[in-house]
């Protein structure tokens, strides 16, 4: 299998999962009790959040995508490549979540993409 | 737990240390582990069989030291700080690789993993305050 197949599931599957959370995470609010009690009661409520399902759905998608990559690819191919989830997770932070991105971010995600591209070249 | 503030203390170092080396010894032993089970590979049977080889088991065990110990790290350390720092895993594990694994490294993959090192460590170095305009409570 081409090693960028799976980079290309890694990253797209952490990229929903990351998404998923993030927005039903919002949704739910900001956690402010952080007793082991609060904690509990907080997960047994995401526990039946669909999304919440779907983003752990999502991360075992990524993590089993992860472990083929490595049985076929160097590790340091595997490692750094994977980080163009960020790229993607920036540029949907923006237009899904509508996220407000400053330069900076907007440069450092520009960066990564660029090393990327260096290890496909 | 005190929020915002600006002591490196040795807690923070050791948890560093632990985050950024369970991650890359984490994935170097799931390599090594996944290498050697790369011909049985191919339903989703072989993968739960995986799972429990010594060494993927050793893998996913520190990668689960690594989550564990990073989540606790972010509770008090600025992700601006955890971010750069936990990026040079990329190094590290490029090392281990070398090492370990006698990966060949070319000049253009150094290049490649030092640009996605400091493309990581510029938004996390340039990440003050959460931006983000909360979803409608209604949404979807």
């Amino acid at each position: 299998m081409n090693p960028w197949m799976l980079v290309g599931c890694v990253v797209g599957a952490t990229v929903l999962s990351d998404l998923l959370q993030s927005f039903e995470m919002k949704r739910h609010g900001e956690i402010e009790d952080l007793s082991p009690g609060g904690i509990g009661r907080v997960l047994v409520t995401l526990a039946k959040k669909t999304f919440v399902i779907l983003a752990v759905f999502f991360m075992a998608i990524s993590f089993f995508s992860f472990m083929t990559l490595v049985s076929i690819a160097d590790l340091s191919f595997a490692v750094p490549a994977t980080a163009l989830s960020m790229v993607v997770e920036t540029i949907l932070a923006r237009v899904v979540l509508k996220e407000h991105i400053d330069g900076w971010r907007w440069a450092g995600a520009a960066l990564v993409a660029a090393g990327v591209l260096l290890l496909a070249a | 737990m005190s929020r915002g503030a600006s002591t490196f203390s040795v807690k923070t170092l050791i948890f560093t240390l632990v985050v950024v080396l369970s991650n890359a010894v984490g994935n170097l032993f799931l390599t090594i582990g996944m290498k050697q089970q790369a011909a049985s590979l191919g339903t989703p049977l072989s993968y739960i069989t995986a799972i429990f080889q010594p060494l993927v088991a050793l893998g996913i065990g520190l990668l689960i030291i690594w989550m564990l110990s990073r989540m606790a790290l972010l509770s008090w350390a600025d992700l601006s700080f955890v971010l750069p720092v936990t990026a040079l895993g990329y190094v590290l594990s490029a090392i281990l690789g070398r090492v370990f694994l006698e990966e060949q490294i070319s000049a253009r993959r150094w290049g490649g993993i030092f640009l996605i090192v400091a493309g990581v460590a510029l938004v996390g170095w340039k990440t003050t305050t959460p931006s983000a305009e909360p979803p409608k409570a209604e949404g979807v």
